[in-house]
């Protein structure tokens, strides 16, 4: 159609171009400016020593192998690896079980969402305070409560063992903003797929089965995609608790607080930037892992339809 | 509600009690309200706690096991002391008294307030000590006090406020030129865009902190504001996936009236984004409230810090004094408690993911 008026059609796509470059510009300047700048700068830093005050002194790759031969870093690697192998699954579990029972159509169902969100809303250094009392063996409420069902309950963030177990179950308490994610979807599934299980004469059991869970993969990917980053970047949970030391016994010392000690408290920004960058690297690898694997698990609405 | 609408139909061929979204049945939704309703008791505990312990004095504060409800050991001034009244037995009589001096063997001498020249002598632990309901908001001011809260909640609201403005005003426009326009490589710039959703922070946090050191801007609010001005990958694919949803009649009918791509973001988009706006809105004044990691690593002396690092420095300082962190925590949970209840259908219906209105 525009083919007849050729030049005229040419500055209308040049003219509308320039206009949508012209409106993502703060966004391009930002990603130069905030993201590849400093991307391929903490690079560089990665390869010097530097301490702010006096210029990078490049010294090749000694960081990476400084980074090898110390040992809080292996450490802090295991501390984070433990964490989220059990709070990962444990979270996305709880708040998927949540969220289907969220979108149940009981009474006050309004209500019951109400206050399963609101944990995910209060985020943050009060929460982790809170928690912090909440745990303490002796004016916490936690153990007394485990005592009515004759447990001996641990000194949890005092107990170098109990430590992490107890972040895990703070960070239970807060997966609001999973069950947001995941009601979302739980709603997205049509109807009529559940009308056609129950012609076929599917149980509760095989509708959710064959229904719920294979339509509801995509936010659940959503959610370990999401959920793996968090978990490498957790911090100001266990920074308030432990007033950023990652005690007690170093058992707390999670990747980005051993990172934020090297840059912020010693300021071996070189070694921090080394760390920033391997964790940059191990991210991207289990992000396209599970990428790879999402062609065997994730269905796309798309996807079944064309079947 | 997405996909009710069907079973609407089903449920008026049964009893009122009977229907359900998966035709469940009345025992099934008994347990799911009864699951539904452990799962609100776990998640509210946390919450009676907090506010419980905030209204404590040092005495309350000191019961172990603590109570949820403060409750307080009722005393009564005999000769110039206060001293804790109990319920007592004496001859099959249930009276008041205070115990005014322990003796050996688990004894105590108990008067009469009224008549404090006559004493008892009783078994403590058979007397039941009276209790009152007893709370302390004076916690609160003095907390706020202690913590300079004035100096924070300024700092908080400019960094909160001024960045939202900032992010809503270079997220949309942003947003409006990855779903109006076509152009070489917006769809690559677009995916670009995504990915930074899935980049890690500290990758680009330290070169990021030696910039605004060599600007001089570290130990001022500018580092955490500025960078909202430049847009940030997470609104703009909300608001873009709800500009989409707009009629492009509406585009087509500014342009002949001749309008701008300006105009027609002012005056017809975002106008008809309002939901969507909103929703982001209120997404970002829920991470600046309660971000944490940068205002530390960016603000130093105390009269910039925002709410989230006075409040951390202030148990680090203070952490015996747990009613007073207690109340803080409370004023500082309390916005964002507001706002949800407030906009409590954005979040029940999914807008702050999707962008969509349910």
């Amino acid at each position: 159609m525009r083919s007849s008026i050729k030049p005229l059609s040419f500055s209308l796509a040049r003219r509308e171009a320039l206009w949508a470059y012209a409106f993502i510009t703060p966004w391009v300047i930002g990603f130069v400016v905030f993201t590849v700048g400093p991307m391929l700068a903490s690079l560089y830093f990665s390869l010097t020593d530097y301490d702010i005050v006096s210029a990078p002194r490049w010294v090749g790759l000694r960081n990476y192998v400084n980074m090898v031969h110390d040992n809080l870093f292996w450490h802090s690697l295991s501390v984070t690896f433990r964490y989220a192998v059990i709070a990962l699954p444990l979270g996305l579990i709880t708040s998927y079980l949540m969220a289907v029972l969220l979108n149940q159509k009981v009474r006050g169902i309004n209500i019951w969402r109400t206050v399963y969100f609101l944990p995910s809303v209060v985020a943050g250094v009060a929460v982790a305070l809170l928690w912090g009392r909440i745990f303490d063996p002796k004016f916490g409420i936690l153990n007394p409560f485990l005592e009515k069902f004759g447990i001996n309950g641990p000194g949890w963030l005092s107990d170098p063992q109990w430590a992490v177990p107890a972040l895990v179950i703070m960070g239970l308490w807060s997966v609001g903003g999973n069950i947001i994610i995941y009601l979302a979807g739980l709603q997205g599934v049509p109807t009529d797929l559940y009308d056609a299980a129950k012609v076929d004469g599917a149980t509760a059991w095989q509708r959710f089965r064959y229904v719920t869970l294979p339509m509801t993969t995509p936010v659940i990917f959503y959610n370990l995609i999401l959920g793996l980053i968090g978990t490498f970047q957790y911090f100001t949970e266990v920074y308030v608790l432990t007033n950023g030391s990652g005690e007690p016994a170093r058992s707390t010392l999670f990747y980005n607080l051993y990172l934020y000690q090297n840059a912020f408290r010693y300021f071996h920004m070189g070694y921090a930037s080394t760390m920033a960058w391997v964790l940059f690297v191990i991210v991207l690898a289990f992000t396209l892992l599970i990428f790879r694997s999402s062609d065997a698990w994730v269905y796309y609405e798309g996807q079944l339809r064309g079947r | 509600m997405a996909g009710t609408t069907k079973s609407v139909d089903r449920s008026l061929l049964l009893p009122r009690w009977y229907s359900g979204i998966q035709g469940q049945s009345l025992i099934l939704r008994s347990i799911t309200t009864l699951m539904l309703a452990a799962g609100a008791g776990v998640i509210m505990l946390p919450f009676l706690y907090l506010l419980s312990t905030s209204v404590k004095d040092r005495d309350q504060l000191r019961q172990s096991p603590p109570q949820l409800i403060p409750m307080a050991a009722t005393t009564v001034e005999i000769n110039g002391q206060m001293e804790p009244l109990y319920q007592v037995v004496i001859d099959g009589q249930t009276r008041e008294m205070a115990l005014i001096k322990n003796r050996p063997g688990g004894k105590g001498l108990f008067v009469n307030p009224d008549r404090p020249d006559q004493t008892y002598e009783l078994a403590i632990a058979k007397q039941t000590p009276l209790r009152h309901l007893e709370i302390h908001w004076e916690n609160y001011p003095e907390a706020l006090r202690q913590m300079k809260f004035n100096k924070l909640i300024i700092n908080t609201l400019l960094v909160t406020f001024v960045g939202m403005a900032g992010m809503l005003f270079s997220c949309s426009l942003v947003a409006y030129g990855f779903s109006r326009f076509r152009a070489p490589w917006l769809n690559v710039l677009f995916i670009l865009l995504l990915s930074t959703i899935m980049l890690p922070s500290q990758v680009r946090l330290l070169p990021t902190y030696v910039l605004f050191n060599k600007l001089g801007w570290v130990d001022t609010l500018l580092p955490l504001i500025i960078p909202q001005f430049f847009a940030n990958a997470y609104d703009v694919f909300l608001l873009r996936q709800f500009f989409l949803t707009i009629p492009l009649e509406l585009d087509d009918a500014a342009k002949i009236d001749g309008a701008s791509p300006l105009q027609t973001l002012l005056y017809v988009i975002l106008p008809q984004a309002r939901p969507a706006l909103v929703s982001v809105a209120i997404f970002h004044f829920l991470y600046a409230w309660n971000d944490f990691y940068e205002p530390l690593i960016y603000l130093h002396s105390p009269e910039n810090w925002t709410l989230a690092v006075g409040l951390q420095t202030f148990n680090a300082l203070y952490a015996v004094n747990t009613n007073y962190i207690m109340a803080a925590s409370v004023v500082m949970i309390l916005p964002p408690i507001i706002l949800y209840f407030l906009a409590q259908k954005i979040f029940t219906q999914g807008v702050v993911f999707t962008g969509i209105k349910g």
